[in-house]
């Protein structure tokens, strides 16, 4: 009887003994996630609320940053270049996602593949490719001019416009790869459905499609929008310094060839990365919420009434975070 | 008939999708063989002298001998550091993976110029006085990759079914280490090449970091070509295309094992 007992005993401190040995395996990685991520990230916060001369704690950073009409000037470009860009890169990213997944599996990875080998292309080059087309001596601008095209006399690509057009060039792809598994959630048989009840197809999509992937945009919208406010090479690349954007001040607040201020330049970090995380954690929220519709369609074919009154509640959720 | 005639718009607009997407990179790639261009829909003339300039030019084989190694230390590192510790996480620790998840998931919804930021003020000055060497600019590397390296170790292990797997072994005889060397790792292994692939190819195309942390002591291939783009245009194009024929090359090299994975897998 004892034997078995003491076997056991042995084996389990034994596991024990081994899994301590395991947990070494950790070591390196922990070393590194503190030294690399966390350290940073504290430092950062540390500065941005370092009173003056490197003693005492300050939100006069914040302060200064909210009182300067120039960085809040940056914010809002920021805020309303990334909004632009992101509802345009939906737009445009909705429409080709249904029209991709309309074509068999095999062409439809194919342009995936063509639409993604693209993104590659983002920041430096991008910019650069855009000053080529479309710059002061660009083809389409000499081009245009030639043939005395007025109506892009106007146009300019190192102005608001511009940024907007390259920022939305990075963002369709994305858009596209994100959204079109989601075209995969709404069935045929409802549009048939529906036309035989008489609906016409911009009724189905108001009132069936749109709703079904509203958590799939609101998720997508907020990717978008923290890849568009925390980029920097593109911009960096097309206007230099030139252009007052968030991320461009805060990199020459750090590394300046001016002044530096490098609790200024923390204070606005802080509140880049807040919106980011923001815009991040609504993806979260919304793909959860999104995967539990696909799973409770996948299970009941046949919705029964509860189940559809339960399944309107979330929209309602989703439509008063969207408004607020 | 109305599929038919839907396949037809559809057709229209992934036309125009792609034409859109592909125009820069046309564009740039006509630019870079281009002699004379300035009001005609296509170049006048043609040449090759901006190839031939750009691989005589030193500077931008440096930069790219900079940029592939230290790409690769950073990958090779991570490696190093990740395989272990995923292994351990996902077969020992399950109930840390949240946990994981979150610190995983913060490069990603942190931009790079944030993450600058806190690197350059952590690392000037005081006892680690590491700002504007090779050595900070690794260590972003690693956090950079790290939601790569993570998913992709990750997903091998739980498609292998690394823990019935280590079971076997160890009902087998084998020891704990044994089984890691001769029976997981073989198994992961193509998953973990693709990850090592794709974090290279992210590293490759890496700026921000690169030209704030160490822009003005190393030269990758981004920051060169940043630097090239105010001199000639033609010159830079040239840099711009091989650059993109060799990411095209890297990444049609990881859809490859891609594919032949997921075969061996449906078999």
């Amino acid at each position: 009887m004892r034997a078995p007992a003491v076997f056991r005993l042995g084996r389990v401190e034994g596991m024990k003994h081994r899994n301590r040995w395991m947990l070494l395996g950790l070591v390196p990685f922990v070393v590194m996630v503190l030294a690399f991520q966390l350290a940073p990230i504290v430092s950062m916060l540390a500065g941005s609320v370092r009173g003056p001369g490197g003693s005492g704690i300050t939100f006069g950073h914040y302060v200064k940053i909210f009182e300067s009409a120039y960085y809040l000037k940056a914010i809002k470009n920021s805020l309303l270049i990334s909004f632009y860009s992101s509802l345009i890169g939906i737009v445009v990213g909705l429409a080709c996602a249904y029209s991709i997944t309309r074509f068999t599996p095999k062409i439809r990875d194919r342009l995936l593949m063509l639409s993604n080998m693209t993104s590659n292309f983002a920041g430096v080059p991008l910019a650069f490719a855009y000053i080529i087309l479309l710059g002061n001596n660009g083809i389409f601008t000499l081009l245009f001019k030639a043939w005395g095209w007025d109506v892009f006399a106007g146009f300019n690509l190192y102005s608001w416009t511009g940024l907007v057009l390259v920022y939305v060039y990075f963002q369709v792809p994305l858009a596209l790869l994100l959204l079109y598994p989601s075209f995969y959630g709404i069935r045929d048989q409802w549009k048939e459905a529906a036309m035989l009840l008489g609906a016409r197809p911009w009724q189905f999509w108001r009132t069936v499609g749109l709703p079904m992937l509203t958590p799939a945009i609101f998720g997508t919208l907020g990717i978008l929008f923290a890849n568009a406010m925390g980029a920097y090479a593109t911009a960096y690349a097309l206007v230099g310094g030139n252009y007052n954007l968030l991320a461009i001040r805060i990199g020459s607040l750090v590394t300046g060839d001016v002044a530096n201020q490098p609790e200024l330049g923390s204070a606005l970090a802080v509140l880049l990365a807040v919106s980011t995380i923001v815009a991040v954690i609504l993806n979260h929220w919304m793909s959860k919420r999104s995967q539990r519709f696909t799973a409770a369609q996948a299970s009941s074919g046949q919705a029964s009434g509860q189940r559809r009154a339960s399944r309107a509640k979330p929209w309602r959720a989703v439509k008063k975070e969207a408004g607020a | 008939m109305i599929k038919s005639r839907a396949g037809w718009s559809h057709r229209a607009l992934m036309l125009l999708l792609m034409v859109y997407l592909l125009l820069p990179l046309a564009a740039t790639l006509l630019y870079g063989f281009a002699k004379q261009w300035q009001t005609t829909v296509l170049p006048e003339s043609w040449t090759f002298e901006w190839f031939s300039e750009m691989f005589r030019d030193l500077r931008f084989l440096e930069a790219l001998w900079t940029s592939l190694y230290l790409c690769a230390i950073s990958v090779a590192l991570s490696l190093a550091v990740m395989l272990p510790a995923v292994f351990v996480i996902t077969v020992y620790l399950p109930k840390w993976e949240t946990f994981m998840k979150g610190i995983v998931v913060l490069p990603y919804a942190v931009p790079g110029v944030v993450a600058a930021v806190g690197l350059i003020r952590a690392y000037s000055g005081g006892p680690i006085d590491i700002a504007g060497t090779a050595y900070i600019l690794i260590g972003a590397y690693f956090i950079v990759v790290l939601p790569y390296m993570y998913q992709g170790i990750r997903n091998s292990l739980i498609t292998v079914s690394a823990v019935e797997l280590l079971h076997s072994a160890e009902l087998l005889g084998a020891s704990r280490k044994r089984a890691f060397v001769t029976v997981i790792l073989p198994n992961i292994w193509p998953g973990v090449i693709i990850s090592t692939l794709l974090s290279f190819s992210v590293l490759f195309g890496e700026f921000v970091l690169t030209n704030m942390l160490v822009g003005g002591h190393i030269q990758t291939i981004q920051v060169y070509l940043y630097r090239r783009v105010g001199e000639s245009g033609h010159l830079a194009s040239a840099i711009a295309i091989t650059y993109f024929l060799f990411i095209l090359a890297l990444s049609t090299v990881l859809m490859k094992l891609g594919k032949k994975m997921n075969g061996v897998a449906e078999k």
